[in-house]
Order: structure tokens, then sequence, then C-alpha cells
């Protein structure tokens, strides 16, 4: 059985079985399954090359379901890396694109202020900070109100001040809008910082599955964060830390 | 301390002094001290006879000629039935080289059948194709409109279409994500995207235009710059010939100024072009 199938509206996400591999090589993804429930912020973790892109990327549809059963809502929306904003569009015709209907401006002009770049509506892409363009790149996810919403390293190629105002927009923006969250990172206190589930990504495999049970809102100084903290670098092979 | 660059407000060279005087038209009017010394040098040498007339006008006589000519309406109609050649062929290498990239740019199965002729075509040198076009199409206007198109159709197929293909994968990803119809991809990423590209060709193809209509108007025509300038062989009359090339000077600059409009207007988003503006 293979099938990317699009579920009822706001149902969860689920994965079973899924095997992805390339060119006929060892499996990258290898009978892998997961489950987000509605509304789930949900962090994936994993060394560089584990697979957490390529698991997002089958996810969005990007690449095909060759082997398992795929579940997700239908209204789904994807923050890269790079921002991808068209250099040819207004920040705000960016964030519509493919939305012709009357009252595009406005709608873009309400998500803009949200992720507080209101002052920036008319500019050209290429005059935004990396920052900006990744606020921009949010807003676009969100003008859609996705039922589920990926990020894919989305602060990595932030500094850390910026990053850290960033995962503080995506708390609150998560809190509004009520969406499903999977977010791929590198940096464990940012899973810690935002997610309600981390799950680490390894032999193709979700082999740790660690809820965070913690009040919200969090900060990197909560001592309840240490144990959980630990756990979760030893789950990714870094010791002593 | 030896590795130190202190950088102050007047490092730049081409940076204003202020003062009374306006310095602003000397360092401009630079540019044209050199042009101009020039052509005053070529004028004291047909003057004083250095240089025989017979093989190079002055520059006065050259005016005087020209102007002559714009008043008994020989370069007006000669012109007009230059830019008329000129337009119509690339007005057809547009239509068709547009059409051909975007045919072989957004279809496989398009590049298969259009892009292999055309990259085998190309290679011909258009110019030898003369004897051929007026064998086929005689001596009327169509052979040489047919050369214009045949040289100015390659430059604009072939940077439209490395344009669409050089679009960056990212972005149709995530037009994809986004859910954009087919149309919508073509219509906001790769018409767009391939802009850039398609105005470097466009550029190119003006001036391949004005190169093979000169040649095509020497060799058989009854009118146009380049048959005027041919008929003034004839007679000796270098003053004509040197206002046919001014005029075709002239041409050239234009079109590239009018193409440089162009891009500022349509490629504001550039980075580039956003410094330009603001300086
Ligand atoms: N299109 C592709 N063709 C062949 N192999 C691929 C392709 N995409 C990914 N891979 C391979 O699949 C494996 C997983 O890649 P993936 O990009 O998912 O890793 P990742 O966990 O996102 O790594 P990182 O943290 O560095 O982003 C890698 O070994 C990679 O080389
Ligand atoms: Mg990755």
């Amino acid at each position: 059985m293979t099938a990317l199938k699009a579920a009822p509206q706001d149902a969860a996400v689920s994965i079973q079985q899924l095997t992805k591999r390339f060119d006929g090589g060892s499996p990258v993804l290898d009978r892998l399954n997961l489950a987000i429930a509605p509304g789930e912020f949900v962090a994936l973790l994993g060394h560089s090359g584990s697979g957490k892109s390529t698991l997002l990327r089958t996810l969005a549809g990007l690449d095909p379901v060759t082997e398992g059963i795929v579940t997700r809502p239908q209204r789904v929306s994807v923050v890269f890396q790079e921002s991808r904003l068209l250099p040819w569009k207004k920040v705000w015709k960016n964030i519509v694109l493919g939305q012709e209907d009357a009252g595009t401006r406005q709608r873009a002009e309400v998500v803009l202020e949200e992720v507080g770049l209101s002052h920036r509506t008319n500019a050209w892409p290429a005059t935004l900070s990396g920052g900006e363009a990744q606020r921009a790149a949010l807003a676009r996810a969100l003008v859609r109100e996705p039922a589920f919403l990926m990020l894919d390293e989305p602060f990595a190629a932030l500094d850390a001040l910026t990053r850290l105002k960033m995962q503080q927009l995506v708390a609150d923006l998560w809190k509004k809008h009520g969406c499903a969250v999977f977010l791929v990172t590198h940096d464990v206190d940012e899973a810690l910082l935002l997610a309600d589930r981390a799950v680490v990504l390894e032999q193709g495999q979700i082999r740790v599955d660690l809820p965070i049970p913690l009040s919200r809102p969090r900060k990197h100084s909560d001592g309840d964060l240490e144990a959980l903290r630990t756990t979760l670098l030893n789950a990714l092979g870094v010791h002593g830390a | 301390m030896s590795d130190t660059v202190v950088l102050t407000e007047t490092q730049s060279a081409t940076e204003v002094p202020k003062g009374p005087l306006s310095f602003v038209n000397l360092a401009s009017l630079r540019r044209y001290a050199s042009p101009v010394f020039l052509v005053c040098c070529w004028q004291a040498a047909c003057s004083s006879g250095f240089l025989s007339t017979r093989l190079v006008s002055s520059p006065a006589q050259i005016a005087v000629t020209g102007w002559a000519l714009t008043r008994d309406g020989t370069l007006p109609y000669n012109l007009g039935v230059s830019l008329l050649r000129a337009a119509s062929g690339l007005g057809l290498a547009l239509t068709l080289g547009v059409l051909l990239a975007l045919i072989s740019g957004l279809s496989k199965a398009g590049e298969d059948i259009v892009d292999a002729p055309l990259q085998i075509l190309r290679t011909l040198p258009a110019l030898a194709l003369v004897p051929l076009f007026i064998l086929w199409f005689g001596i009327g206007e169509t052979p040489k409109i047919l050369l214009v198109a045949l040289g100015a159709i390659f430059p604009i197929y072939l940077n439209l279409h490395s344009g669409i293909r050089s679009i960056d994968p990212k972005l149709l990803e995530m037009g994809s994500t986004l859910g954009l119809s087919r149309w919508q991809t073509i219509r906001d990423i790769f018409l767009p995207g391939a802009l850039p590209d398609f105005l470097t060709g466009l550029r190119y193809a003006v001036g391949v235009s004005w190169m093979m209509l000169v040649v095509a108007e020497q060799v058989n025509a009854e009118s146009g710059i380049g048959h005027m300038m041919m008929d003034a062989q004839d007679f000796m009359r270098t003053d004509i010939i040197l206002v046919g090339l001014l005029v075709y000077g002239v041409l050239g600059l234009l079109s590239d100024q009018i193409i440089r409009f162009l891009e500022a207007i349509f490629l504001a988003w550039r980075p580039s072009n956003e410094k330009k503006r603001t300086t």
C-alpha cells in the first residue's frame, strides 16, 4: 500500500511504515511510524543526513510516497531554511502568492502585522534582512490558515539573538493559530523551548519519543529543562554536555 | 598596526569636493573632453591637408552633408525604410523566438523537438545565407526582413530558454507547496525569473539586427541607409558614407538606451537597480 492521503479537516498527521530510498540504496527512512495530534507541536531532531528533510519533504508532498501510508490535513504550509521569496514580487505579493480573490492585500497586511513586518509590506525581498525574510516566509505560511505547519530548520541561518526572537514569535503564533507544527531542528534548546514532544530520527526510524510536559511560557534558564536536555543530548550521542 | 586602513568620506576618487565653484560639471565634462579633442584633431588634420578629404571627409563637411541630406528628405526617407525593416525583422524574431523558447523551456518534449535543430542552426553564420535568401526571396523587402529576423532570433531564443531553465528549483518547490497551478507558476515564477536573461538576449538581438540590416541593404537594395552608403561609394562621397555610419552609431546607442530603460523599469527588484536609483 502506498499513498499520500489528505485526511478530513483538522485530522491528525499519521505516518505508517514509511520507507524511502534513493536510487535503490539503503533506505533513508525505514518503516517509519509517527503520529501527530491536531494542534500538537512536535520537534524532530537527528544527525545531519539522518533523513529529517526527506521526511518533511514527503509530508509536504514534494517527494512521492513510494512505500507506506501517510495521512495529513489538506491545508499544509512549509517554511524552509531559506525564505524562498520570489525576488520579483513585493513582500505582500509574496505572502498571498497564488491567491487571486479580492482582499489579498488586506489579508497580507494582517498577517505581516502578526509577524512584526508591517513596515516592510511594500519592500523588495532582496532588501530584507535574514530575520525579516524568515518572518515573511512565516507570514506566507500562516496566511493560508494551515492545519499543519512544517518548518525545516527555519532559523538555522540566523544569528543567535534573532533566533531567540523568532522562537518566541513561533511560540506566540502557534498559540494563536493552534495548528499542528512539525519543526525540524538541530537545536536541542529550541526543541525544548517550543515543542510538546521531541522525537529523534536515527537509522530511518523514530528512536526516541520524548514528551516535554513543561508549562509555558518556557525559558532557557528553567531548571526542569536540564534533565530533558541531558536525555535528548544522550539520545543524539552527545555526551558530557 | 601597519595593516590598518582608515576609510574616510573622501576615500572615493569621484567624490565631489565642496566649494563655491561647481566641480560637478568639470568631472562630467572630462568624460566628453577626449572625444571632442579627437574630433578637433581630425578636423585640423583635414583642414591642413594632412588627411586627404577624398579618403576621409572632415567633421565639418559631414555635418554640412548630414544637414543637406536631411533637408532634401534623402536621409529621413532612407532612415524610415531601414527602421521599418529592422522593426519588422526584430518583431518577427521576438514573436518566434519567445514562442520557441517557451515551448522548449517549459516542456521536456518541447525541448527535444525544438532545441536540437535550433542549436545546430545557430552555428551557421547567418550572413552566409545571404545568397540563398536572395535566390529564394528575390530582392524585395522579404529577404531583408528575414535576414534581420534570422540574426536576431538566436540571442532571444537562447537567452530566454536558458533563463527559464535556470530558474531556482527551490522557488518552484515553494510554488508547488503553495499549490500554484501550472499557469500561475509560469506567470509568477518562470516568466519574471527569466526576464533578466530575456532582456540581455534582446540587447544582443537589437545589435545583431542592425548588423544584418547593414549587410542586407548593402548587398542588394534600392533604399535604406545601407543603400545610401553604397550609392555614395560609387561617387566617392566619403561624407555621405560617414553620415551613414554616424546614423548607425546613433541608432545603436539609442536602442541600447531603450533596453537599459526597460531594464530599469522591469528589473527594479534587483538589488543592483535598487542602489542605482537611490544614489
Ligand atoms: N534527492 C536525493 N537523491 C539522493 N540522495 C538523497 C537525496 N536527498 C537526500 N538524499 C540522501 O538522504 C539522506 C538524508 O538526507 P536529508 O536531507 O533528509 O538529511 P537531513 O537529516 O535533513 O540532514 P541535515 O540535518 O544536514 O539537513 C542523506 O544521506 C542524503 O544524502
Ligand atoms: Mg535537512
